[in-house]
């Protein structure tokens, strides 16, 4: 490892990831624990049982304020923000000008601002993209005196509505503010497992004391990067850098659920001719699809995804074992004609050619709250 | 009946000039929940250092490096239906593949279980 730890950022979590055993890594220029002594698999089956919770504060949060930050933004996202209602939560991606993928991130509009949760990895990035075009009576903060993190399981909602009640009756895709511990936290009704949950933002300093209170309810058990990129392959979602790149465009990356039926008539962000286009004639080389390989056999990032001739017809993007499927899973690209679900297709896996077949994603039903009517 | 550990992590256990070679308990346990070990094929001929096998984690591939020079006689059918007999018994039903000797010095290149014990004490 070429990075010396001493140049690797902490959150305001790293005593805690510590103290509990956690095996920390430099992830995205922080150091961050990839698992506890749990490990993986067990943390894994954990979150998707009971409870899980997560460290995510290498990610960025930035507000933006101003009049009109909506109108703004959509210059630079294919998502409808003007029409997100208040409290509500959009996932959405910055393109560029040929239509590729910056950074895939989650706009919130709250009562005065809007708040987005970026990749760590990309931050910088995103931040210097926006202050490039923000108009001067826009302000944008980044809020690095907050911690971010994530409860996920089954049971996640139940748990935090001990702290804070109700929050187990927020919708799907909702924010609010609440007091946990005596903490003011922001509170999102999302995740990144496929499993019911909240993120949680705390203030740096409050937030070992609330980790420990959500820690110390028997359904949760800290959970580390690693079973979180499990889990979130098994759900199908993306992992930007890898799954989406500025390579990929948003159709390419089967992600055209996200643009909204104005943003698709009107246009008006970057690539947008080129997406638009995508769309409209489903013209593309190849597509996001999910992939079962044949035997027990993982096939990792990298891959080269063959036709039954030795053609490369795709590569693979995200690839490991799924502990809950029970089996290796991946995610990747193929030529547009193999994309159909059940398709066979071969993986070169080291010297061997294995069988393998398209599948639809996601791997393991998504189990977000749905608010009875 | 001796056993030699090298510093990749793997145990040789030698009897008339065969080797039963596996990965040490120290090595299952940096990798984790082990979910596919590919082994090699008998016949196959290696040398000293050759990639002999890949051990998945949930995580990620390690690759696995013959501690000797010699011919695959058998491998352990059993870790393709359950690779983490590897975790469970890691120096016993976890072995990986049996190897026939070719030259008995390169043994001497390797520790016995005190010195493996200090080596990895010193990677703590």
């Amino acid at each position: 490892m070429s990075v010396e730890n001493s140049d690797l950022l902490k959150t305001p979590l790293y005593s805690l990831h510590e103290s509990l055993g956690g095996k920390m890594v430099p992830f995205a220029g922080y150091l961050m624990p990839v698992q506890y002594p749990l490990g993986v698999m067990g943390e894994h089956n954990h979150t998707r049982e009971k409870a899980g919770l997560f460290d995510v504060s290498h990610m960025g949060q930035v507000v933006i304020s101003g009049e009109n930050a909506d109108q703004w933004l959509e210059t630079l996202v294919p998502g409808n923000i003007i029409d997100l209602k208040q409290n509500r939560i959009r996932y959405t991606m910055f393109t560029d000008d040929n239509g590729g993928i910056l950074d895939d991130l989650m706009i919130t509009r709250r009562e005065n601002d809007i708040f987005m949760v970026v990749n760590a990895g990309c931050k910088a990035e995103d931040i210097a993209h926006m202050r490039a075009t923000m108009p001067d009576h826009l302000e944008l903060t980044e809020l690095n005196d907050r911690a971010l993190v994530a409860l996920q399981g089954p049971l996640a909602a139940e748990v935090l509505a001990r702290f804070t009640s109700g929050a187990d009756e927020m919708d799907f895709m909702s924010y609010g503010e609440v007091e946990i511990c005596g903490a003011k936290c922001f509170i999102s009704r999302c995740g990144y497992t496929g499993e019911d949950g909240h993120e949680i933002s705390i203030l740096a300093a409050n937030a070992e004391e609330v980790c420990n209170a959500l820690l110390g309810e028997p359904e949760v058990e800290a959970i580390g990067l690693g079973a979180r990129d499990s889990l979130r392959l098994e759900a199908g979602l993306c992992l930007y850098g890898h799954d989406i790149t500025t390579k990929t465009s948003p159709i390419e990356g089967a992600l055209q659920w996200s643009i909204g039926k104005r943003r698709r008539e009107q246009g008006g962000f970057p690539g947008a001719d080129k997406i638009l286009g995508q769309l409209a004639s489903g013209d593309i080389a190849r597509k996001r699809v999910g992939i079962l390989p044949a035997g027990r056999a993982p096939a990792r990032e990298g891959t080269e995804i063959l036709d039954a001739g030795d053609n490369v017809i795709g590569v693979i993007t995200s690839g490991g074992f799924g502990p809950t499927f029970g089996a290796p899973i991946a995610m990747g690209y193929v030529d547009l004609k193999y994309s159909a679900a059940e398709t066979p297709i071969f993986l070169q896996v080291r010297k061997k050619k294995l069988e393998a077949k398209v599948a639809n994603m996601p791997f393991v039903a998504q189990n977000y709250y749905r608010k009875p009517k | 009946m001796t056993t030699y550990y090298s510093e990749d992590h793997e145990w040789i256990n030698v009897e008339s000039g065969v080797g039963t070679v596996g990965i040490t308990d120290y090595a299952q346990n940096a990798l984790g929940d082990i979910v596919f070990v590919e082994v090699p094929e008998v016949g196959d001929e290696l040398a000293k250092g050759d990639e002999v096998a890949v051990v998945e984690s949930v995580k990620a591939a390690s690759e696995i490096y013959s501690p000797v020079t010699g011919e695959i006689t058998a491998v352990n059918e059993d870790l393709e239906d359950n690779a983490s007999l590897v975790n469970s018994s890691a120096g016993g039903d976890g072995w990986f593949f049996k190897i026939s000797i070719s030259d008995d010095s390169e043994l001497e290149g390797l520790m016995d279980a005190d010195g493996y014990k200090t080596f990895t004490a010193g990677l703590e």
